[in-house]
């Protein structure tokens, strides 16, 4: 938090020596995320694991779910199968694909779901002040000291697996994190003039909030953002690798991974490809998501 | 000291509380039961059976008596595993996570702060590179990836290792899961060590022993270093979480018989009171470990007052 309130002061005496140059934060930032290679590369890999999940399902010759009896365990660039078939003659590409959309899917959701009841969560407590904060940031340190991702389980197995409960599920993980930047920031920005001056006018406290606060909280929330869909993803994949998660013959990155670790000895690329595509997205996210902090917080170097 | 420890226990039993009771209504309202199978029972026997383990009573009625058993200390039946105490599994199979868990979170905390320690020192040089890149990794490489491609390389290509088994927790079975359970650790505590030794090695008690020119070696491990473990002592009790899940993972890739397995399997059987148990055991542990945690930041952090 420290870190964060030093790095907002800065960013607002930088945002007054920009807008004299007659730059913003923004262009800033932006300039120096271009300049970190990491970065950019990460952005388009995601790009285009991003394009793939969104028309790749549609471009194999074979459809995800499609059995073949001739093609089991057919290896990769057999039978037109480009990265092999699983034990019920499946095209692993085309599920490969399907199991990348299922995952991103279920990453942007969650992390949405985590967003805004984040944001609020953390812009109301840190608002406030007084009571309201000390009890609602009590709430979340309870929170965070228990073994969540057990709830999650027991919430799934005991009401079975389906994408929306999962997306709640998750988010709600998630999201104690995300109210302790927001709760941060709100506390530093509680304090800045423009503040004062919005409530001098005559403006609520929620009106404040929405219009004020929440706007100026974009940066480190993108940045958290970026940094949770890869976490959200990877407790999915969990899930689906427990078998709680996606259902066959549907298909996850993390479903695709459990299959895979069990016949791997008989078909190894069955765990390498599915296990290649997870890292590379997750690398990806996270790579961004570093890039995106080091460009929105000028203090570092 | 005494009055925060008393404090954070009147935190924690609440706490408690609340998970018996939310893990015990989620298991409930699940749809199915226990003894459910494929056969159907005779009505009669199916009646005996519930009442025999109290199902057939008032749900309230069953909340309060679990809570009752609870506070003396019994934890029920098994509803699965006959002529079992949910007390008996426990003590049965948490030898085997404890010391998976144990040794994973030894190799990371040791590893890990050599690593950074490494980093740290030579700072944007190849180690420090090196170390990054491999933090980086650790947190995006997933233990169920690592495990299975682990066992892949090291005992069904080389065949350097088993690929799975307990064999009564020989070293050489506990080998592969343990780097598994480690690795994430590894790289989230090289990156604290790294981080805080930086910060360290900037603060003026570091330059003053520089000033009275002790040596090197004993200014990064006697004067940084000692600065620079706070972060990593509250990292301790996040890190234990991350040991549970991931010996969910470890424990069945390399089908070892410890507790991982065991709450998976028994939630999907509706196994009521063995769920609850190992909820109550996790939730505990946790809530201690962080509660331990606290104290050490203290005890290394002088400026940390606990009230």
């Amino acid at each position: 938090m420290i870190r964060l309130a030093f790095g907002s002061a800065r960013r607002a005496r930088e945002m007054q020596q920009a807008a004299a140059r007659g730059r913003s934060l923004w262009d800033d930032a932006w300039r120096r995320l271009r300049r970190n290679r990491a970065a950019v590369g990460a952005a388009l890999v995601l790009a285009m694991l991003a394009l793939a999940a969104l028309a790749g399902p549609h471009l194999t010759p074979f459809a995800y779910d499609e059995v073949r009896k001739a093609d089991v365990w057919a290896p990769p660039l057999t039978g037109g199968h480009l990265l092999g078939a699983d034990a019920l003659g499946r095209d692993l590409l085309a599920r490969l694909l399907m199991g990348l959309r299922v995952s991103l899917a279920v990453g942007l959701a969650a992390t949405a779901v985590s967003l805004v009841v984040g944001v609020a969560w953390g812009a109301t407590a840190g608002f406030a002040g007084g009571l309201a904060d000390e009890a609602m940031m009590r709430v979340v340190d309870a929170l965070y000291s228990l073994p969540f991702i057990f709830f999650v389980i027991l919430l799934m197995v005991a009401f079975g697996s389906n994408l929306a409960l999962m997306f709640v599920a998750i988010g709600a993980v998630e999201w104690l994190t995300m109210s302790r930047i927001v709760r941060g920031q709100t506390l530093v920005l509680k304090e800045a003039a423009f503040v004062e001056a919005a409530r001098a006018a005559g403006l609520t406290g929620p009106q404040i909030v929405l219009r004020h606060i929440v706007p100026n909280l974009l940066g480190p929330v993108a940045v958290y953002v970026t940094l949770t869909i890869p976490a959200v993803i990877l407790a999915e994949s969990f899930l689906s690798f427990l078998g709680l998660g996606v259902q066959p013959p549907m298909a996850s990155l993390g479903g695709l991974v459990a299959d895979g670790a069990q016949q791997m000895e008989l078909a190894p690329w069955l765990l390498i490809f599915p296990s290649a595509a997870m890292v590379a997205t997750l690398l990806g996210f996270n790579l961004l998501g570093d890039g995106l902090r080091d460009a929105l917080d000028p203090k570092g170097d | 000291m005494l009055r925060f420890i008393g404090r954070r226990l009147l935190v924690a039993i609440p706490t408690l509380f609340v998970v018996v009771t939310v893990a015990f209504f989620m298991m409930r309202a699940a749809p199915g039961g226990p003894f459910d199978s494929d056969r159907r029972l005779p009505p009669e026997i199916e009646r005996n059976v519930a009442q025999r383990y109290g199902l057939d009573r008032p749900l309230g009625e069953q909340y309060l008596d679990y809570l009752g058993g609870v506070l003396r200390g019994d934890l029920g039946p098994s509803l699965k595993y006959k002529d079992k105490t949910v007390l008996q599994i426990l003590r049965e199979n948490a030898p085997v996570s404890l010391r998976l868990g144990g040794l994973a979170i030894a190799l990371a905390v040791v590893s890990g702060m050599g690593l950074g320690l490494a980093a740290a020192t030579w700072r944007n040089r190849a180690p420090d590179h090196g170390v990054m890149a491999l933090a980086v990794l650790g947190v995006c490489v997933p233990t169920f990836v690592t495990a299975p491609l682990l066992a892949l390389v090291f005992a069904a290509w080389l065949g350097w290792l088993p690929s799975g088994g307990w064999n009564g927790g020989a070293a050489i079975n506990l080998v592969l899961p343990v780097l598994a359970l480690a690795l994430p650790q590894v790289a989230v505590i090289a990156r604290l060590t790294r981080a805080g030794m930086i910060e360290a090695l900037k603060a003026s008690h570091v330059r003053t022993a520089r000033a009275r020119g002790l040596p090197e070696r004993s200014v990064i491990l006697r004067h940084a270093l000692r600065s620079a473990l706070p972060p990593l002592v509250s990292y301790l009790g996040p890190a234990c979480a991350g040991l549970l899940t991931g010996s969910l993972v470890v424990e069945r890739i390399f089908n070892l018989p410890g507790l991982g397995r065991f709450f998976v399997v028994s939630a999907l059987q509706r196994d009521y009171t063995v769920v609850m148990g190992m909820v109550i055991l996790y939730a505990a542990l946790v809530l201690a470990l962080n509660l331990i945690a606290d104290l050490l930041y203290a005890a290394l952090d002088p400026r940390v007052r606990l009230t």
